[in-house]
């Protein structure tokens, strides 16, 4: 019963929170709610025994990908007006879309088109079973070449990132380390002869 | 007992609010990254759902991935953002019009 009157308890907080991402005026405030969506969902996640996922949601989510997005929206100075001109134009539409969708969804899923009893439990797991051992001992077998090219997809994001907002701006004094690295004794000392000065 | 069909359910109803702020918010690039971010979380949901109840756990290794393209998507999505908004001082979609004919 416990866990069912949590998930009923987390699952509302997440919708609210969804709604209040694509409703809310100010994009902090839309970026705080989408921070509390991940953490109710690495909660639920939690409760159908997927510690690992959930922790890396928080890590990684909440941690990492909504922090840059949080720097952004601080960064730039955004004209509110102008983005929320036409707001409820196209609201009607949306939200036909958005009944037809969860309407489709629950039609695949209530017919039992899926072929599996969508109304039980999962089977409970032993209790030394270790997910994060279980994940990470497929991860590095099966999954070995997937998790490679993982790693390069990100290299790339990372490239790509600093690449587009590389600002060369003029008159900078930066080090040219190629031109360091490339010079010459006979290039930087000039050794002059000359006589030394006489004393009137 | 929390059953597949509360969790099937709870990610639909993610996914449809998703969709139905990108239909809102069709000018602010910002939150319709942001609502991309909340699709591939309805989609995750479904993963992990699948994979505990039909015990297989190949479902959250496939979490695992979309995390990370999630992940760079967004950092360049961002990224593009930035310049646009150093470019044109705004980051409506209607300023993305160079292309146009």
């Amino acid at each position: 019963m416990l866990p069912l009157i949590l998930f009923y308890s987390f699952a509302t907080i997440l919708v609210l929170a969804g709604i209040a991402v694509i409703v809310s005026r100010n994009p902090v405030y839309a970026a705080l709610s989408l921070v509390l969506c991940f953490v109710t969902s690495a909660a639920i996640w939690l409760l159908i025994e997927a510690e690992f996922l959930a922790i890396v949601l928080v890590l990684v989510y909440v941690g990492a990908v909504m922090v840059l997005f949080l720097f952004v929206v601080m960064m730039i100075d955004i004209n509110l007006e102008e983005l929320r001109a036409g707001f409820t134009r196209f609201a009607w539409l949306g939200w036909i879309t958005a009944g037809a969708i969860v309407f489709e969804i629950a039609g695949v899923v209530l017919t039992k088109r899926l072929g599996i009893d969508v109304t039980r439990g999962a089977a409970p797991l032993p209790a030394n079973y270790s997910n994060t051992q279980e994940l990470g001992a497929l991860l590095y077998s099966k999954y070995a070449y997937p998790f490679e090219i993982a790693a390069m997809v990100l290299l790339v994001a990372i490239v790509a990132a600093i690449t587009l907002t590389l600002r060369h701006r003029p008159n900078l004094k930066v080090q040219n380390i190629g031109r360091q690295v490339a010079a010459r004794a006979s290039e930087r000392v000039r050794l002059v002869k000359m006589d030394s000065e006489h004393r009137e | 007992m929390i059953t597949l069909a509360h969790l099937l359910t709870l990610s639909s109803v993610l996914f449809a609010l998703s969709v139905a702020g990108i239909f809102l918010n069709r000018k602010n690039l910002l939150l319709l990254l942001m609502c991309i971010e909340l699709l591939l979380l309805a989609a995750n949901f479904n993963f992990v759902a699948f994979s505990r109840y039909l015990g297989q756990l190949d479902g959250q290794i496939f979490v695992f991935f979309v995390l990370t393209v999630a992940a760079a998507e967004s950092a360049i999505g961002l990224a593009i953002l930035v310049v646009l908004f150093r470019e044109r001082r705004s980051i409506s979609v209607e300023e993305l019009n160079q292309l146009k004919g």
